[in-house]
């Protein structure tokens, strides 16, 4: 925690600039809405009160974003649609189980890569490739195609989260399981120990710290996806969905509310991991 | 050379395999084209298509080009100004992590709305993705040089400015080049993405949205093999310029023998 104060520091300069650019870029439609009422005898101080309080802004202030979060989540029903609770939690599901099915997918597929030497020659070149093109660009036609197919609602856009989490996890996962170093596994063979026991007494456990970095990965790709899913399919809501409408009717604050909400949701899912992980590691005695 | 064929081989042989099985699979069991065209259908899509395809490209490249070289830019020149402040690195560093972490795609429509619809708005996107990345890896590569080195360099009376231009920043180069790369992608699926929020009529993103509603998927496939290449070419180019540029690190040298 020795780093707390510095952080509130840049933390308070960063709300600071916040501010003066809310002013400097709001002010000129403030000048424009008293125009149109036909009000010229405003001074400095009210044109500047007026354009943080903006019902439309160009940048709305942090304690309009902390006003709007809070009308929708702690005044508003969890269960309204209008609320972000009921947005958030749709796409907290798609997230978890896209992320699921992703990193399982990803594991499993690390493990077939590190085991058969063909597919290691043959598919982890296209695997690393594929980490090279925008994969994202995919998420409006898997929504389509899965429609055809009748899957709809939270499946079409946890399979793009599962998409979009599995690549890191894989490749996080191989260089892991690889990660022993040779004299390891040669005490491995002295010891004639069979490939599953090299697998699950050695190059398992060794994997760990990568298992842990390509979650934290593999979960903030999850969560993108789901929210870039929402937006090419809007009428499921979530908060992509919001962001959508947002854009779509001027609405600055409630896009700001629904962009800190995902940021709030990818923070925890990765501090969580975060946590499991350096528990779990000191356990295993990787850190100390 | 040989080597390297055979290194190629495995892959190529592979893919190759893929887009047979693909194409025999769609025709087998007739497959609409509505849910999977045959890499025929999307090949002749292609060619035919080249006019529209290379406008779509020449629009979403340069948002993507700008946004890459301002935010990466600005990433660098940030992680230099706070490394001579250990005060700011320690405010500023956890927070780029943090950052990082965040769905930053979702700022599209603020930006979209600031700088409108043509590229400027998907530039500015990709400004906001590119920098964190750069930043976090630039500031850790700028103390990578190793104290040995730095100690050298006050044995030669250097100033600040030459130890960073002949020392630590060659040193730093690895991590620069390894920022480079993650941002190359996220400024690949930054542009996309934003277009997803409103575009002139033109634009990869564009295309893809629209088309995915005219139920063209062809036309998407097709987008998305120009998407798939500009972004791995665009990859493949810096780090091509990466083995050049510091061909004296590790990960190179060991390779030659």
């Amino acid at each position: 925690m020795k780093n707390a104060v510095p952080i509130a520091i840049v933390l308070a300069a960063v709300i600071a600039v916040w501010y003066l650019a809310a002013a400097l870029m709001n002010a000129p439609l403030q000048r424009d809405a008293f125009a149109n009422a036909g009000r010229a005898d405003y001074t400095t101080a009210e044109l500047i009160g007026a354009s943080l309080n903006m019902e439309r802004p160009k940048l709305p202030t942090p304690h309009q974003i902390v006003a709007e979060l809070d009308k929708l989540i702690f005044e508003t029903s969890p269960t309204s649609k209008r609320g972000l609770v009921y947005h958030a939690s749709i796409t907290l599901q798609e997230t978890l189980i896209g992320f699921f099915f992703g990193a399982s997918l990803g594991i499993a597929l690390a493990i077939l890569v590190m085991s058969v030497r063909t597919l290691e020659r043959s598919l982890m070149p296209w695997i690393v490739a594929s980490q090279t093109i925008p994969i994202i660009a995919l998420a409006p036609m898997i929504v389509v195609i899965l429609n055809q197919f009748n899957i709809t609602g939270l499946a079409p856009k946890a399979v793009i989260a599962a998409y979009l989490s599995f690549f890191p996890i894989t490749v996080g996962m191989v260089k892991g399981l690889r990660s022993p170093d040779p004299l390891q596994l040669d005490l491995m063979r002295t010891y004639s120990a069979t490939g599953t026991q090299t697998f699950l007494k050695l190059r398992a456990p060794a994997s760990a710290p990568f298992f842990f970095a390509s979650m934290k990965i593999g979960a903030a790709a999850a969560l993108v996806g789901a929210v870039v899913a929402e937006v090419t399919k809007s009428e499921d809501g979530g908060l992509g969905a919001r962001l959508l409408a947002g854009s779509y009717y001027g609405q600055t604050v409630q896009i700001w509310a629904a962009l800190f909400t995902a940021a709030a949701l990818s923070a925890a899912l990765v501090a969580i991991i975060g946590l499991v992980g350096r528990i779990v590691l000191q356990r295993m005695a990787f850190t100390s | 050379m040989n080597a390297r064929a055979a290194d190629l081989a495995p892959p190529l042989l592979f893919g190759i395999a893929v887009l047979a099985l693909w194409e025999a699979l769609v025709r087998l069991f007739g497959v609409p084209t509505i849910i999977l065209p045959p890499p025929s259908a999307i090949a002749l899509r292609l060619v035919t298509s080249v006019p529209t395809l290379t406008a779509d490209f020449i629009q979403t490249i340069q948002g993507v080009l700008a946004g890459f070289a301002i935010g990466s830019a600005a990433g660098l020149f940030v992680a230099i100004l706070i490394d001579r402040s250990p005060f700011l690195q320690r405010g500023l560093l956890p927070l780029g992590n943090f950052v990082s972490a965040l769905p930053i795609v979702g700022v599209a429509p603020i930006m979209v709305m600031w700088f409108g619809f043509d590229w400027q708005s998907k530039a500015a996107v990709v400004v906001v993705m590119t920098f964190f990345p750069m930043l976090v890896n630039a500031n850790a590569g700028l103390s990578s040089a190793g104290s040995m080195e730095r100690d050298l360099m006050k044995t030669y009376a250097a100033d600040y400015f030459q130890t960073l231009t002949k020392l630590r920043l060659p040193a730093a180069a690895p991590f620069v080049f390894n920022a480079l790369k993650i941002n190359t992608t996220l400024a690949m699926i930054g542009a996309i993405v934003a277009e997803f929020f409103g575009t002139p009529t033109v634009g990869m993103g564009f295309r893809i949205s629209t088309e995915v509603g005219h139920l063209s998927i062809d036309m998407v496939w097709a987008t998305i093999v120009v998407a798939a290449v500009a972004g791995s070419s665009f990859y493949a180019l810096v780090a091509l310029i990466e083995r050049r540029a510091t061909f004296w690190h590790a990960s190179y040298r060991a390779r030659q023998n």
